[in-house]
């Protein structure tokens, strides 16, 4: 009862990477508030496949799930599962990944269970709240702190009277990290038919096909990005040349993709993906809100940017004011003749 | 043979966020709404599209927008219908406001309820000012439909039963699913088409009743005209029109409360300042590598 719960993403016997980043910060939470952490995972085929990439990440018991019809994902049978399992089990908190997945069952199951959702939150914690119209005072409730109005301003929202506080984070915003500490790493195989109807398998997948991803963006130590005053999409191909000869991956902001200039799976920000890289380059790159929300956490951030103003520059470490033109071939030149 | 379908569109009039100005903000940090235009949630031009399409396909078929806001919302009716809609609700009552997206759920669900026999109900994946993708799943949920999502064009229905393409993280999926169903429409979707300017003419002076006010051009016309043709008096619904519970609407049937909104303020760094030259680009990426910032 009361516990920390985690819904576990897979793709076949492959444990989303999401997935164990909200493991890791489910651990957190849950240590915070004394209580253990949960996990759940629903697929078909996965016993003995999937535990180890779960357990690992602190995980005090795993519901696992196996049986016909849970992969391809489908709504109905997943949100039976969780929404009678949480029956029973009670939880305070559930998170999820903001996937396509997450974000098709989070409001699904929240709807059934009357229960407050809040997406793409990009930080959890734990306080207090008084509620100024009740009077009612509220100890340790999860702050679902998430952008709105486009990346505009932030909000923190509370749940004060459902459980679970349900939330949603996308890829990348949490860091995973294998637990230091002791769980208890139980691991339980319940019977899906006691949690799902016949009529839940309706929705049939008659065709399923996944690419693996083309780059390691989100993980990648540089990152080499391009705004909207890179121009064209052939002014990304020296981003792409600097990218390489710098062992990174390039990153775009919104205004590029929506442009054409480069493939939305490498859009960075708040509707994008979020990096923490050791060195971001950002070319032709404003700054707006929601592109910084995306990349703020870089060690290092080089501007490149004819104008000294650029909101950007702000948040650089170092600002070198140019055009991308005269400024990107001078950065492959002097890297390619002084490093070894 | 196909059999007509009473199609639902669900559309939300949003304040075009995409391109926030330096106005936009108030200094104390809150938005100011009224320096963004209010525009016509783009996914659920994607959705509306899609069910023109099955208008077109399937000869009979209906199709409606449903929205809720302010009277002003009634606007999203209009190019609805403008666009080739049949007819349109619009949802208003002071009872609606500050709902989340459980309570603007129950709303439109019950909404639903009060249409009837509705085959399909579908709406954009979200809206731009809130981002959360939820509306469309919960109110399938309330009316204990199947739901799809992400959906990238309604391939077929046969046998009153749809075929998908939907969007998936990293690829696609085609999934089928029998009817009645609520669908939410990516906006990698098909755009939507142009207003028809025929339409346009004769739904240029269709308000819903709260939206008239008798001293504007607009609002008399539509009095005046409005007596000899009905349908340019919009649907307009309260909390007791469609039977609503109040303590499922609005702030009172929301679960989640907001417990602080902050403007975004950015930690400043102290920054160096280089120039394009030769030497300043050199010296930069010897300092980045001596430092092993860079291999």
């Amino acid at each position: 009862m009361n516990n920390v719960f985690v819904y576990i993403e897979t793709e076949g016997t492959q444990v989303a990477e999401v997935s164990q980043e909200l493991l890791t910060k489910g651990r957190k939470l849950a240590d915070q508030l004394g209580v253990e952490l949960h996990a759940v995972v629903a697929g078909t085929g996965i016993k003995g496949k999937v535990e180890d990439q779960i357990l690992p990440y602190g995980v005090d018991k795993l519901f696992a799930f196996d049986g016909e019809g849970l992969f391809p994902y489908t709504s109905a049978p997943h949100t039976d599962i969780l929404v009678n399992l949480f029956k029973e089990e009670q939880p305070q908190i559930c998170l999820m990944g903001a996937t396509v997945i997450g974000r098709d069952l989070g409001p699904r199951v929240s709807s059934s269970l009357t229960s407050g959702l809040t997406a793409d939150c990009t930080q959890l914690e734990i306080g207090d709240f008084d509620d100024v119209k009740t009077k009612k005072h509220y100890d340790n409730l999860l702050y679902q702190i998430r952008p709105a109005f486009g990346g505009n301003i932030v909000a923190t929202i509370v749940n004060p009277d459902h459980r679970p506080q349900m939330a949603t984070v996308r890829s990348g915003v949490m860091q995973k990290a294998i637990y230091e500490g002791k769980a208890k790493n139980e691991v339980v195989y319940p019977e899906v038919s006691k949690y799902v109807s016949p009529e839940a398998y309706v929705v049939k997948v008659l065709d399923h096909h996944v690419e693996a991803a083309k780059h390691n963006l989100k993980g990648s130590p540089i990152v080499v990005a391009g705004g909207y005053g890179m121009g064209s999409k052939e002014g990304f191909d020296m981003l792409f040349e600097l990218a390489k000869v710098l062992h990174g991956e390039v990153g775009a902001s919104r205004a590029a993709v929506d442009a054409g200039f480069c493939d939305n799976d490498r859009q960075i920000g708040q509707t994008g993906v979020t990096v923490h890289p050791k060195v971001y380059i950002a070319c032709g790159i404003s700054g707006q809100i929601q592109h910084i929300a995306g990349m703020q956490d870089s060690k290092i951030i080089i501007s490149v940017n004819s104008d000294p103003d650029a909101p950007i520059n702000k948040i650089a470490d170092y600002v070198i004011v140019g055009t991308v033109e005269e400024v990107v071939p001078k950065l492959i030149k002097y890297y390619k003749q002084n490093s070894k | 043979m196909t059999k007509p379908l009473k199609i639902v569109v669900l559309a939300k009039q949003v304040p075009d966020t995409r391109n926030v100005g330096k106005d936009a903000m108030t200094p104390e940090g809150t938005v100011n709404r009224a320096a963004l235009p209010a525009i016509f949630n783009p996914e659920d031009l994607n959705a509306l599209e899609q069910a023109l399409r099955l208008k077109e396909q399937h000869p009979g078929s209906t199709v409606g927008v449903l929205t809720m806001g302010p009277p002003r919302a009634g606007e999203i009716i209009r190019q609805g219908l403008f666009r080739g809609a049949d007819t349109g609700w619009l949802l208003t009552d002071r009872l609606f406001a500050g709902a989340d997206t459980l309570a603007t759920s129950y709303a439109l669900a019950t909404a639903i309820k009060k249409i009837g026999e509705v085959d399909i109900v579908i709406g954009g994946r979200q809206a731009i000012d809130g981002d959360t993708a939820q509306v469309g799943p919960q109110v399938a949920q309330k009316l204990g439909l199947n739901q799809v999502t992400y959906a990238e064009e309604i391939l077929k229905i046969e046998n009153n039963i749809a075929t998908i393409r939907r969007h998936i993280d990293g690829g696609v999926e085609t999934v089928e699913v029998p009817l009645p169903c609520v669908i939410t429409v990516n906006g990698s979707a098909a755009p939507c088409r142009p207003c028809n300017a025929k339409l346009v003419m004769k739904y240029k002076y269709a308000m819903c009743p709260l939206e008239v006010d008798v001293n504007s051009e607009c609002g008399m016309r539509n009095a005046e005209l409005s007596k000899t043709r009905p349908y340019l008096t919009l649907n307009q619904w309260s909390v007791a029109d469609v039977d609503g519970d109040p303590n499922q609407c609005g702030l009172s049937g929301s679960p989640t409360k907001v417990k602080t909104v902050q403007n975004i303020v950015f930690q400043a760094k102290e920054s160096k300042t280089l120039t394009a030259t030769d030497a300043d680009v050199e010296g930069l990426i010897k300092e980045l590598l001596d430092e092993k910032i860079i291999g």
